[in-house]
């Protein structure tokens, strides 16, 4: 099963990514963002937490615009599977791959801690280790993640049940305390929380290695 | 020639950066602020004959976030 891992100017969970991933049993290879194109015969491409291009303009937003992210939404219409973090998530909205927009928490403060997630649904490859309506607990670490969608869209998300992961407790103004969403095809998903932060006991927690053995799992046997 | 291009968060979106401004002027006792929203201005320096089409283009690339944000060009 081979996955590659983006790479732009500002990324810091890229390596994480990468080790998580691995830990799943994924063959990982780095993708710097001014590749035009990515390896050939990827299964997976994951965008990873940081602050891609200093988050100027808007978080994601110039990341959205490198090279490799031409590549990237080709994968995702080929039906490729795309996992995008943190600020992976900002980025898969800015390139129109999820609806949406991540704009500043409500209380203005970057949010960095512990937060228990609802599994709100487990029909897909990223969330079938996990039943609906299990708690687990994600490290976030944001200053952006306040999610945003015009109630068409949330009805729609609703309605098809493309809600991933809610917060227990609203931390940041997310409309619906939505932490993430899945595409209409359920291939790609943009949550803010950091799975790739609890996949060791030196973590202090691993509620997050489901989230990889799964995914991983389904598409090796794919 | 130059364009300017005003971003702003659309009516209807929260802007919590606004309405933490709007707090802080109450504070220092500027009375009646009903409201504050905060947004961007984008200055371009442009080779002369850019129209304002491709100006548009811009915003809805990149400039803006048609999601949530709105945008006005005036060119100069």
């Amino acid at each position: 099963m081979k996955a590659a891992v983006l790479v732009f100017p500002g990324s810091n969970c890229d390596r994480d990514m990468k080790v998580a991933l691995e830990q799943a049993g994924a063959d990982v290879t780095m993708v710097w963002h001014k590749d035009a194109e990515l390896p050939k015969g990827l299964d997976l491409v994951a965008v990873p937490g940081g602050f891609s291009f200093g988050d100027y303009l808007r978080c994601g937003a110039i990341a959205a615009q490198s090279p490799v992210c031409k590549g990237l939404v080709e994968h995702a219409n080929r039906g490729g599977y795309v996992l995008g973090v943190c600020n992976g998530f900002q980025v898969l909205t800015e390139t129109g791959l999820l609806p949406g927009a991540l704009m500043r928490n409500a209380g203005l403060k970057f949010i960095s801690r512990v937060v228990p997630l609802r599994v709100t649904t487990s029909a897909s490859a990223f969330t079938e280790g996990y039943n609906a309506g299990d708690v687990i607990n994600i490290p976030v670490a944001h200053h952006d993640g306040n999610y945003y969608a015009d109630a068409d869209t949330l009805a729609r998300l609703q309605g098809e049940d493309r809600i991933a992961f809610t917060y227990e407790t609203p931390i940041n103004g997310a409309v619906a305390d939505i932490a993430g969403i899945l595409s209409d095809n359920r291939r790609v998903l943009g949550m803010m929380p950091h799975p790739e932060r609890a996949v060791d006991e030196g973590h202090g927690g691993t509620d997050g290695q489901a989230l990889f053995r799964g995914l991983i799992g389904q598409l090796a046997s794919a | 020639m130059k364009a300017r291009v005003h971003v702003m968060l659309k009516n209807g979106v929260l802007d919590p950066q606004g309405e933490a401004v709007r707090h802080a002027l109450g504070s220092l006792g500027f009375d009646g602020v009903g409201g504050v929203r905060q947004g961007k201005i984008i200055e371009l320096d442009l080779a002369d004959g850019t129209t304002e089409d491709t100006v548009k283009e811009m915003c809805e690339k990149l400039l803006a976030n048609t999601v949530i944000e709105s945008y006005q060009i005036e060119m100069a």
